[in-house]
């Protein structure tokens, strides 16, 4: 069995389908760097990234591809899952493949491979509306909004284009706490930021709360205002928790300040 | 300007709210501006929470005031009723929402009020929070105004300047009802407003033609609410009902909302134990069948089944109906016919006829694609599952609608079902 050994960026695997054609072969896995290898593995190729190369790779596909099949293929890689490498692996070198004048794979979801992508490209999306949905900002006395969150799949890039048409007139700053990252808008720019290392946040990343010397007076108060509304609106005849969890997973939660 | 008790009235104008069942931001997209807070993002719209009961939060729903001047039986409101009452002053009401807003907690405002006074008297304030939100707060996000019964054309179209979407709830389909549990209100008294925001929106869209800066009216069209079981309506009433709303150019919605026993004490509503939650539930898919599964009113409800199963979904009571309409073949037949088989959606329709151009499709395939195999398999005949005689389908015309409906039931459903039927017996 043919291992790839990639270093599991969208560029790492852009490179593996090159090397694929030119060395003419076929991997049955691909794994991470020091991820440990498959049963039966016989031969393994270390994938060398390049950006000239993943580059050419990409754009092969712009010019095979129509714009929302590109757009499936850049959102699903956000997903981050282990999972989604072999079948996005292979879908690639299918439209490569496909030869001159024939349908296009990308709406062929009878194929294993297409059909594993467009799954996962929905459940980021999911992921991303849900973003869209529950991010809860604090105010901060500069005039800072704040929101922490911790997606299951990388989504801050899809959704600040949406916070920056709607809250284009707010500063704001919306932080992942799981990867340690987040964007700010200053009204202006977007710019991604990292805080360094072991330095102390204003906010807390566990609950999301911000430090109290730093949240604006009138915060709280709406912050109440909020629960209240929320518990009112709920009509007790009618209660079915079991609907808001399908809707509203309990992971979120720690961050909803109506659930704090 | 907020004072110290903003939370009790929010509270209790919140709780007079809840009941309308409208809440969606849909029906119109409209991007940032540059001066402006907030935008609309069309689509299904985005709820930002979910109460306990499961529905979800997306405006702030609530009301200006909840005094009223009339007596609906079937409305918590009502004047004879002893309630907490509340009026939100307007500043009060622009700063929660706004504020609210620039947090993310919610997707716009959705105003009703109780009729002070009369109905343009209360129509006029609604326009005037909506023309306040627009021009004073610079607000771009969503705004639902109900237009009060019996208002006047030009309070109507004042306010559909401003508002995304506007609704005037029937809540009871047949008039004769209507005039019973609500005797100051006419059918007239709603579909007036709806007529003239009908109107509106049409001249609205011949102006647009010729001048494009023309601003939108009510670019989210209208909605509706009907209420469920509080009198003896049939499920033909209320669906005819729908059927001919939609058939109007800017009715977008219909809300069922199953009648939650407010008022006990008044003798000529029912003493409900709980709302009839599943009929409100069936009603619904009736509707999405009419909207989005391209089925007729006629088709779901008639003479002779005047009310929805409640055991099984209209869809798949249609097709125990109509054995002759099967087995749909998943690799030939066209979308429209695919559409129609329980346990296919619109998503897994557009699926098999997108992929069926590639190979043959199996029903591994359609498993892989989220069609729910364990109703459809009685319905199609696909790649291997042929009605050929070494490999015969069992499928609705070989085992009978009767026999088959039972196998379509839940064992929860039946349990259920078996347990209506029991005479219980209280031994205390």
């Amino acid at each position: 069995m043919l291992v790839y050994i990639f270093d599991r960026t969208l560029d790492g695997l852009l490179c593996a389908v090159f090397d694929a054609f030119s060395l003419r072969q076929q991997p049955e896995a691909l794994v991470g760097r020091g991820e440990p290898l498959p049963l039966f593995c016989d031969e393994t190729h270390w994938v060398e990234t390049a950006e000239d190369r993943a580059q050419r790779v990409w754009r092969g596909l712009e010019k095979r591809l129509g714009k929302d099949a590109l757009r499936m293929l850049a959102v699903s890689y956000l997903s981050e899952l282990s999972e989604l490498d072999l079948p996005l692996f292979n879908y690639i070198c299918k439209i490569f493949r496909r030869p001159e004048g024939s349908r296009c794979v990308e709406l062929n979801f009878a194929d294993p491979d297409v059909l594993a992508v467009r799954n996962i490209c929905r459940k980021v999306l999911h992921e991303q509306l849900r973003m869209k949905q529950f991010i809860r900002f604090q105010k901060a006395k500069d005039g800072t909004y704040l929101a922490v969150v911790s997606p299951d799949h990388d989504v801050l890039p899809l959704v600040t284009d949406h916070f920056r048409d709607r809250f284009g007139d707010q500063p704001w700053l919306i932080y992942d706490a799981k990867r340690q990252y987040g964007f700010h808008y200053d009204q202006q720019n977007l710019t991604r930021i990292q805080f360094p290392e072991g330095e102390r946040l204003p906010f807390d990343l566990k609950s999301g709360q911000m430090d109290e010397q730093i949240l604006s007076e009138n915060d709280k108060t709406f912050q109440e205002l909020w629960r209240t509304y929320f518990k009112a609106v709920c009509i007790q005849e009618r209660m079915n928790p079991r609907k808001q969890l399908n809707d509203m997973p309990r992971r979120y939660w720690k961050y909803m300040t109506e659930k704090q | 300007m907020l004072t110290e008790n903003t939370m009790e009235k929010l509270q209790i104008l919140a709780e007079s709210a809840k009941y309308d069942v409208s809440c969606s931001s849909s029906g119109t997209v409209r991007g940032g501006r540059k001066d402006m807070v907030g935008n609309t993002v069309g689509g299904i719209g985005i709820c930002h929470s979910f109460a306990d009961d499961g529905r979800c939060i997306s405006l702030l729903k609530v009301m200006l005031t909840n005094y009223c001047m009339y007596d609906c039986a079937y409305c918590i409101n009502r004047r004879s009723n002893d309630i907490r009452r509340a009026t939100l002053s307007v500043s009060e009401l622009e700063e929660i929402t706004m504020e609210f807003y620039r947090r993310n907690y919610i997707e716009g405002l959705f105003l009703s009020s109780g009729v002070v006074r009369s109905p343009d008297y209360t129509m006029e304030r609604l326009a005037a929070i909506a023309r306040d939100l627009r021009t004073k707060h610079r607000f771009n996000g969503y705004i639902h105004l109900k237009s009060i019964p019996g208002a006047s054309r030009e309070l109507l179209s004042e306010a559909g300047k401003y508002a995304d979407r506007m609704s005037v709830n029937i809540e009871i389909p047949r008039e004769e009802s209507l005039k019973l549990l609500a005797p100051e209100k006419n059918h007239q008294s709603v579909f007036q407003p709806m007529q003239f925001i009908q109107q509106g929106v049409l001249e609205n869209k011949e102006d647009r033609k010729r001048m494009r800066h023309v601003p939108r009216f009510v670019p989210a069209g209208q909605s509706t609410q009907m209420i469920v079981g509080a009198t003896n309506e049939t499920d033909l009433d209320i669906l005819g009902m729908s059927a001919a709303l939609y058939g109007r150019p800017t009715m977008r919605r219909v809300y069922y909302s199953g009648y939650v026993s407010v008022n006990t004490y008044d003798p000529r509503l029912p003493v409900l134990k709980q709302p009839p939650l599943v009929r409100e539930n069936r009603l619904y898919q009736a509707d999405w069948l009419m909207r989005f599964y391209h089925f007729r009113v006629d088709e779901i409800v008639d003479e002779q089944h005047s009310n929805l199963d409640l055991d099984v979904d209209p869809k798949l009571s249609w097709a125990l109906r109509h054995p002759e309409e099967f087995p749909v073949d998943i690799n030939h037949d066209d979308y429209e016919r695919i559409l129609r088989v329980p346990g296919i959606g619109v998503k897994s329709a557009l699926m098999i006829v997108s992929s069926r151009r590639f190979s043959r499709i199996t029903s591994y395939h359609l498993k892989k694609m989220g069609v729910v195999m364990k109703k459809a398999k009685y319905f199609i005949t696909c790649h291997e599952l042929t009605d050929s005689y070494a490999n015969p389908v069992v499928g609705i015309n070989e085992l009978h609608p009767e026999r088959l409906k039972p196998l379509l039931v839940s064992k929860a459903q039946q349990k259920k079902a078996a347990a209506e039927l029991q005479l219980k017996i209280n031994f205390k």
